[in-house]
């Protein structure tokens, strides 16, 4: 694990990024983030946490995960050459572990042994649930019953791993209920639970800590660009829910010049139907989930329920570290529709025997947009975040197959 | 002084806590709000919270939830919540109105302009969970600013640092969370709260009321031997769920009458 530093100097120490970030929790939670911020900027600064997460990520995650160049795919869009870092080949299929055990390893120093989450997708669920079973910590996963339906493999593997999931009611019964009932849980259970963010949102120092830990995607990519085509890349494109994994490939970025950084959001059924989860280029800031950030809200400051066909995504709000590279310009965030993402998740698959997760679909679909505008000699860089096998019933009933 | 600082001083002349109920505003419909606040104030209440309804209601249990979630079906919006107050205030210009909310609907509306739109309709504090001291210190000084009392929690496992912290941006009173965990929930460590209220009065220099988990007659009697004030939110929002439209007003009276007639036996200064 390498802290990426100097020029780029955010969160200040009270966590913000600009005017996004803070720590915009009840009283409540304030001393738990106290004792986390304390905790963790200790195993920041400590070479044997730092030594004992890289052991972690080599032998039990299966780092460095490869760089693969997509050459049929590339050759048939006709322009820049997309490259794939290979995040699904991660142990549990998608970066998300990178995080589960860092944060898990804080939460065993912390001597706490209950460890709680929240998930969309499942992705993040399973892999806190994996590390849990792995270090031996009790583990309960709250997950939107619209998610539990929509995702039942996903619930199936938390439960053979040993972890209790939750079904949450309340809301639109998506990620963003089952992050309240999650912090909800964290608040009643402090004393000796630790709750594991999935995202780079949050409180401070989740933010910064969950981006500390997905920053060994980029880091690896500035050491494998060069060697396999003699440079850093022209853009580096990532999907962004939450944006653990833009942030994670973004940010070590941040200071090479010449790389356009790109955001990739859902645009669900189009940007126009108002049925998205474009909170970067729709949304407006607001304070949600302890944090300050852009949101998808009415004129009331109600939080408005979105759409995507990938459950990773259909979130509306954003890391806050996001809404700052998207105000300071350095980070620039488009959107996708379901259906683009859809093309590009079978172009995947038929071209280069890869089934990419639906959340990576949407920063695919957006290369192969870009790619065919520029020339041959430039170069995509994709976080293919994770793999598909979780939506195999989500594709098939959008093609009309049940099984 | 405040109308909220100068309840609290006239009761404490009289050696009497205050009782501070909390119902959400639109629940269960926008036009009985007006009605259930005059109930309370029948019933003995000194002053309101008036809960704001918020998509996302963290800090609180399923109860007030579920409240929340029933105003924003009726279409209640802070806007309409201040309307509230101005038509409660043509039949009662005395009792304070706390509007207790989370920061969103406030920042979506613009602080400066929720601020004179509140003073406008007469409120008299706000509690505003998720901003914590640290977020919000010019947000408390624009409503002290306008006359409105900014009113912070305290927790059980708050620091003497934090006691400094919220002493410093608040005023009116310190609302104390006498549990770990969020509105609704069950137990109550009695000897944990009197052992932490004198400590908080002692360096805050604000009158302290005691919030989540007080549910009766008895837990608020026992509350009122060591705080200056009792909060009751979550056994209102029962009551309002549990009565027939014809009984709500004259049942959420009957209860909070109970709790007045305990509080009220509690003789003498706060310990």
């Amino acid at each position: 694990m390498q802290m990426a530093d100097a020029p780029y100097r955010f969160p200040d120490p009270s966590g913000h990024f600009g005017p996004y970030g803070g720590v915009f929790v009840a009283e409540t939670l304030i001393p738990a983030l106290d004792e986390l911020r304390a905790a963790y900027e200790a195993c920041r600064d400590d070479p044997a946490f730092i030594a004992e997460f890289d052991y972690e990520l080599k032998h039990y995650v299966g780092r460095p995960s490869p760089i693969y160049h997509a050459r049929r795919w590339s050759d048939l869009l006709g322009g820049a050459q997309i490259y794939l870092k290979r995040e699904d080949l991660n142990h549990t299929g998608a970066h998300k572990v990178n995080n589960c055990i860092g944060q898990a390893m804080v939460a065993r120093r912390m001597g706490k042994p209950r460890v709680i989450a929240e998930t969309g997708a499942g992705q993040h669920g399973v892999a806190t649930a994996t590390v849990a079973a792995r270090y031996g910590m009790e583990c309960v996963v709250y997950m939107g019953s619209e998610d539990v339906r929509r995702q039942a493999a996903n619930v199936y593997r938390m439960k053979l791993l040993g972890a209790t999931v939750v079904p949450v009611e309340s809301g639109s019964k998506t990620l963003k209920d089952a992050l309240n009932e999650a912090m909800r849980d964290w608040v009643t259970n402090v004393h000796n639970t630790f709750y594991i963010i999935g995202t780079v949102a949050g409180p401070h120092p989740y933010p910064l800590m969950v981006r500390d830990f997905q920053t060994v995607i980029g880091q690896e990519c500035l050491l494998q660009m060069p060697e396999m085509t003699g440079r850093q890349p022209d853009c580096v494109i990532a999907c962004v829910g939450g944006g653990s994994n833009a942030m994670g490939i973004f940010h070590p970025y941040i200071d090479v010049p010449d790389v356009r950084l790109i955001g990739v959001e859902a645009a669900g059924e189009g940007m126009e139907s108002g049925r998205h989860a474009a909170s970067l280029t729709a949304g407006k800031p607001g304070v949600l989930h302890g944090n300050r950030t852009y949101l998808l809200q009415d004129d009331d400051g109600q939080i408005i329920e979105t759409h995507s066909i990938s459950a990773g995504l259909d979130y509306p709000g954003v890391g806050p570290e996001h809404a700052w590279l998207k105000d300071s310009g350095r980070a620039e965030y488009v959107t996708v529709t379901d259906q683009e993402a859809l093309k590009a998740f079978h172009d995947l698959c038929r071209l280069e025997g890869i089934i990419p997760a639906l959340e990576s679909s949407h920063a695919l679909a957006y290369a192969a947009r870009l790619a065919p505008t520029l020339p041959k000699d430039k170069i995509l860089l994709v976080n293919l975040s994770g793999r598909g096998d979780k939506d195999m019933h989500t594709v098939a009933e959008k093609s009309g197959i049940q099984f | 002084m405040s109308k909220i600082q100068s309840t609290f001083q006239r009761l404490q002349a009289t050696g009497r806590r205050a009782l501070i109920p909390f119902i959400t505003a639109g629940d269960p419909a926008p036009e009985l709000t007006v009605p259930l606040m005059n109930a309370l104030v029948e019933g003995g209440a000194d002053i309101i919270e008036l809960g704001v309804p918020f998509s996302d209601p963290m800090a609180d249990g399923p109860t007030i939830q579920r409240a929340s979630e029933r105003a924003l079906a009726n279409g209640m919006t802070l806007r309409r919540v201040l309307d509230t107050v101005r038509e409660f205030r043509t039949g009662n210009a005395e009792t304070p109105v706390v509007l207790m909310g989370y920061a969103n609907p406030i920042e979506a509306m613009g602080v400066e302009r929720f601020v004179s739109a509140a003073r406008e309709a007469q409120v008299d504090g706000v509690l505003i969970v998720d901003y914590p001291p640290e977020e919000c210190e010019s947000f408390a000084q624009a409503a002290k600013d306008a006359g409105l009392d900014p009113i912070f929690l305290l927790a059980p496992t708050s620091t003497e640092q934090r006691f400094r912290d919220v002493a410093r941006v608040g005023s009116g009173y310190i609302y104390y969370v006498s549990l770990k965990g969020v509105t609704g929930a069950a137990t109550l460590d009695f000897d944990e709260v009197a052992t932490r209220i004198p400590q908080i009065r002692a360096q805050v220099g604000m009158p302290v009321g005691v919030g989540f988990g007080i549910r009766d007659a008895e837990s608020a009697r026992r509350i009122g031997e060591v705080a200056d004030a009792v909060v009751i939110g979550s056994r209102i929002i029962e009551e309002i769920e549990r009565s027939p439209r014809d009984r709500l007003t004259a049942n959420v009276t009957a209860f909070l009458r109970e709790v007045r007639t305990a509080l009220d036996q509690v003789e003498g200064a706060v310990r």
